[in-house]
């Protein structure tokens, strides 16, 4: 089990939660097991997000490992100039 | 000018760190080399676009039958040449491209020819006669958000609100971050102050306008010569626009003459290609520089209400912001970014930042650096500035006190490994600047910036010539002098001279995907791949030698250019170089070659502190930057003197923003200053010498702990000028540009002057 | 309307074109002379990207008409090397790393000849003043002032 934190505005697609446990080994099982339990966060998940674990940013690495004691954050895809 | 300070274990590199000169350098001073608008092909049209002169207005009908009889005009295109994509985001830039119902700014592209000459193709613009629907407008993004603000999308729906609202509005999102009780932090607070601030939209201002030249053959396959930051990026999105198959368009990146993340999307790239195609002729287009500032991608402006709260003793209990953005007339301004690093300098316990992404009838923002970032960090860096003030705190004191370090929890989440912010903030204290003496109306300001940077999909593949030289191919645009990173860290892997490396940036076709050139990550995921590479060709490399020898692969080294065996025990046999080695490689098993490919993670963030000294004209309201210096952490600074150029171009851009520049509209909603003259971006006579501090703190990520540079620099400016400007003017200013109008206002009602 | 013949001299080479009245120096530069390295930034003198000498005079060239061209010495950046040989200017902006993306480096280089010409021992600010004209993006102008400035000095040795 990991703890996933959301970033505040997808709340509203989580029926009001932020902090979500989850059974996940890497960010792919981690976005399905979110849009199962939450289908309405489906389509927002599926728009692109980054994921940070323990402080490292990552976009679109399905298979970047989590590990029970893990910080996850999912937050907004990050863009550059 | 620049000193380099280094922590934490190092490594010895031979050139990495050095100073050669650039491999494309002499092309770019003796104007060789080919920029966007550089290139001819025979038979090539002339492609021009025909823009709304109206900030927003239905188009009810186009009529181009004239234009197409003119003779020497071989193509028109209009919405109806273009299929509206399914995804929403590429439907937006299909739009934006091309307008469809409604022109939703003034430039917004309604139709486009293509002709045998500019001057046929300017007639022809004359002859296409359009039905507009003048409708009110708006470009202010508070007047955008009221009720009864002018409607630009009649489908859009705020997100991120509950319940879900069923009325249209202008706010297309509603973004929110933050930890902790923010109320509860208020109430310990001694001293709590609430600023509103403004900034106004400012455009990258690359002194190249977009270019390209486009060819479409009868097979439905398609050749695109432009300036881009992201060539990949460009051929995906223009495939999915014309309805082509990726595979089938090719797209080589000219060189580039500036971006800074106005060049990662596309804007008349698309138009080109369906000109071409229905003419069956390679069509040029070239944007003039009033197109450029009324059609392609300026910064949101903004509107932003920050409160924090103190106890006496300086430490933050509470921190929270409103951010209100304007992204232009399609959603998608960077105003999650501002939320998420507005507090991103400080440990805070409490802090709360929502951010509304608004649309106004403008042209469609594109990224500007680390974008989102500058505005919300002026805001936040004056008030830190007032409360230091307050309790009559050194400002740089005051931001130790509350700097983030590693194991700090962020204010978007997040908890920081590793971070270089302290350190800038102490080489700032030290510094002689920090306590250089001030005369009359001059006034010193300080801020501090952070931007994320990040890797993303890269390939870079390196082939070893038969005479010993190298060829590296990289995917990712050379906007900052790149290439000569990239040359010294594959001949720091390889163990041979830098001039033996030649680097090229390669066509679609002969790479796989490459992100765009963006994130200040091409140093470092271009360079970690280009390093990984360079390590597979070394093992290959001595995968050849030990066949010469007859002996196992693994007991083969790479040393100083040369494979040599690993101990005694694996044989007496001289070292052989890369050349003497490349030299048989046909005899030995054919070309030898390293690849790599990956989506690089584990880009570290960036921090920089910044300090300026400024005089203030009490009598003009002109303002004069005296003196300016940058402290920022670069990880490993591979290049110091483009490391130092990236801090100076940020540094001076940022100022730029904070005392000239702005888009103003009128009420008709037409852009007023759509030219250099009067979109005043710095000049030479504007700016001292601009000073520089490279720390290094390395990043964990990288193999040479290389961080991103690029964007960070122009993160703190704009408020280290107005902390500057308002400590000089002897009251505090809080909408952007400081221009001498304003500054001169300020003084009159408030200040020394008052 | 037809076009206007035009004999003049590049880069001390004698060239013949034809082109429309309202065509500018820079668009027969470019579009019909194949000399690219003069580039547009602006179309309007305010960058100074497409800066020429015309008889020995600064100017920009989108200002001046193709047709004035005529019977006229113009210099632009392709002929300030000697062959392989680099100009001094152009050897010290490569040195100090005075460009980034490049596009306004032939005007600075056009321009910050005409200076050393005009004043071959500049001040700092005489040289930021000289070259307020021509507006760069990249470099935040420091590396350009140090670069002329060093020019400047090697160039009054020789």
């Amino acid at each position: 089990m990991v703890k996933v934190v959301l970033w505040g505005s997808l709340k509203h697609a989580a029926d009001g939660q932020t902090e979500v446990d989850l059974e996940a080994e890497n960010v792919r099982e981690a976005l399905d097991a979110l849009a199962a339990r939450f289908p309405k966060l489906k389509p927002l998940l599926d728009r692109g997000v980054s994921v940070a674990i323990d402080g490292v940013f990552y976009r679109d690495a399905w298979f970047a490992p989590i590990r029970p004691d893990s910080e996850v954050y999912i937050l907004p895809r990050l863009a550059g100039g | 000018m620049t000193e380099l300070h280094q922590q934490g274990a190092k490594r010895t590199f031979k050139l990495v760190g050095t100073r050669p000169l650039r491999p494309d350098g002499i092309d770019k001073v003796t104007g060789r080399a080919r920029f966007g608008a550089d290139m001819d092909a025979p038979g090539m049209l002339h492609g021009l676009v025909l823009r709304s002169p109206h900030a927003h207005a239905r188009i009810k009908r186009i009529d181009v039958s004239k234009a197409e009889r003119l003779a020497g005009v071989k193509a028109v295109v209009t919405r109806d040449d273009f299929k509206l994509p399914a995804d929403s985001a590429l439907a937006d830039i299909c739009r934006n491209v091309m307008a469809r119902e409604k022109a939703l700014y003034d430039g917004h592209a309604v139709a486009a020819v293509a002709a045998v000459s500019k001057a046929v193709a300017r007639k022809a613009l004359q002859l296409i006669k359009i039905d507009y629907e003048i409708l009110p407008n708006v470009t202010d993004v508070d007047a955008a958000m009221k009720p009864g603000a002018p409607i630009l999308h009649e489908t859009l729906r705020t997100e991120g609100v509950e319940p879900k609202p069923r009325k249209a509005s202008n706010v297309a999102r509603r973004h929110e971050f933050g930890h902790g009780d923010v109320a509860k932090g208020m109430a310990q607070a001694d001293i709590v102050i609430e600023r509103s601030f403004k900034t106004a939209a400012t455009h990258q201002g690359y002194i190249e306008p977009h270019a390209c030249l486009a060819s479409v053959g009868p097979d439905g396959r398609g050749d695109l010569w432009v300036c881009t930051q992201g060539h990949f990026m460009v051929r995906n999105t223009c495939a999915g626009l014309l309805g082509m198959d990726a595979s089938q368009l090719r797209v080589t990146a000219s060189e580039i003459g500036g971006g800074f993340g106005g060049k990662t999307t596309v804007f008349i790239e698309p138009v080109a290609l369906a000109l071409s195609r229905k003419a069956g002729r390679p069509v040029k287009m070239v944007m003039s520089r009033n197109e450029v500032f009324r059609a392609t991608g300026p910064t949101s402006s903004s509107s932003i209400d920050v409160k924090i709260g103190i106890k006496k003793n300086g430490r933050i209990t509470a921190a929270q912001a409103e951010l209100r953005y304007q992204g232009g007339a399609f959603p998608g301004s960077p105003v999650e970014f501002g939320a998420m690093t507005a507090f991103a300098c400080y440990d805070l316990e409490n802090v709360h930042t929502v951010g509304y992404d608004v649309v106004t009838n403008r042209p469609k923002q594109a990224a500007y650096r680390a974008p989102g970032a500058p505005m919300v960090a002026h805001a936040v860096e004056s008030v830190i500035d007032e409360l230091a003030k307050k309790i009559g705190m050194d400002p740089l004191d005051f931001r130790l006190l509350n700097a983030s370090k590693e194991g700090t929890k962020s204010s978007f989440g997040p908890t920081y490994g590793p971070i270089g912010l302290r350190a800038t903030l102490e080489e700032a204290k030290r510094h002689p600047h920090h306590t250089a003496p001030l005369g009359p109306n001059q006034g010193r300001g300080v801020a501090c910036g952070f931007w994320f940077n990040f890797g993303g999909d890269t390939c870079v593949s390196l082939n070893i010539n038969v005479d010993g030289t190298v060829g590296l191919s990289v995917g990712t645009p050379d906007i900052g002098g790149s290439r000569a990173s990239m040359s010294l860290m594959a001949a720091e892997e390889l163990g041979i001279p830098y001039e033996k490396v030649r680097t090229i940036v390669a066509d679609t076709a002969s790479l796989g995907y490459n992100d765009v050139t963006d994130g200040s990550r091409v140093t470092f995921a271009a360079g970690m791949a280009t390093i990984k590479a360079a390590r597979d060709a070394t093992t290959k490399l001595c995968a050849r030698a030990a066949k010469v020898w007859g002996i196992p692969a693994e007991a083969v080294v790479w040393e100083n250019g040369h494979a040599k065996p690993a101990g005694p025990n694996a044989g007496n046999f001289a070292p052989m170089s890369l050349a003497e080695i490349a030299a048989v490689a046909s005899s030995t098993g054919g070309p030898i070659a390293g690849h790599y490919e990956v989506n690089a993670d584990g880009a570290g963030v960036s921090f920089a502190t910044h300090m300026v000294d400024l005089e203030v004209d009490p009598d003009t309201g002109k303002v004069t930057v005296l003196r300016y210096t940058v402290f920022q952490d670069a990880g490993k600074a591979v290049h110091p003197s483009y490391v130092e150029g990236q801090y100076q171009g940020g540094a001076a851009q940022g100022i730029g923003w904070a005392i000239n520049e702005e888009y103003i509209y009128g009420a008709d909603g037409r852009l007023q200053n759509a030219g250099f003259l009067d979109y005043r971006i710095p000049v030479a006579s504007d700016l001292p010498m601009i000073d520089t501090v490279i720390l290094e703190i390395p990043n964990p990520g990288h193999p040479y702990g290389v961080r991103g540079v690029g964007e960070t620099s122009i993160v703190p400016p704009l408020a280290a000028m107005a902390n500057a400007v308002s400590a000089a003017a002897g009251t505090r200013l809080t909408e952007l540009p400081m221009s001498p109008p304003r500054v001169l206002k300020a003084i009159m009602e408030n200040g020394r002057g008052a | 309307m037809s076009e206007i013949h035009v004999s003049t001299k590049i880069n001390g080479d004698a060239f013949e074109y034809l082109c429309d009245a309202e065509e500018s120096l820079l668009d027969v530069l470019r579009d019909r002379l194949g000399l690219t390295g003069t580039k547009e930034g602006c179309g309007t003198g305010d960058c100074g990207a497409c800066s020429i000498t015309l008889d020995g005079r600064l100017v920009c060239s989108c200002l001046v008409l193709g047709a004035e061209a005529e019977g006229r010495e113009i210099e632009t950046i392709e002929g300030m090397a000697d062959g392989d040989d680099l100009h001094v200017l152009q050897k010290k902006f490569l040195e100090h790393a005075a460009l980034q993306c490049g596009v306004c480096t032939p005007g600075f280089l056009i321009a910050a000849k005409s200076l050393l010409e005009a004043n071959p021992d500049p001040s700092e600010t005489e040289v930021r003043y000289w070259l307020a004209g021509n507006l760069c993006r990249c470099t935040g102008y420091d590396k350009i002032v140090r670069a002329v400035l060093d020019a400047a000095t090697e160039m009054r040795k020789a």
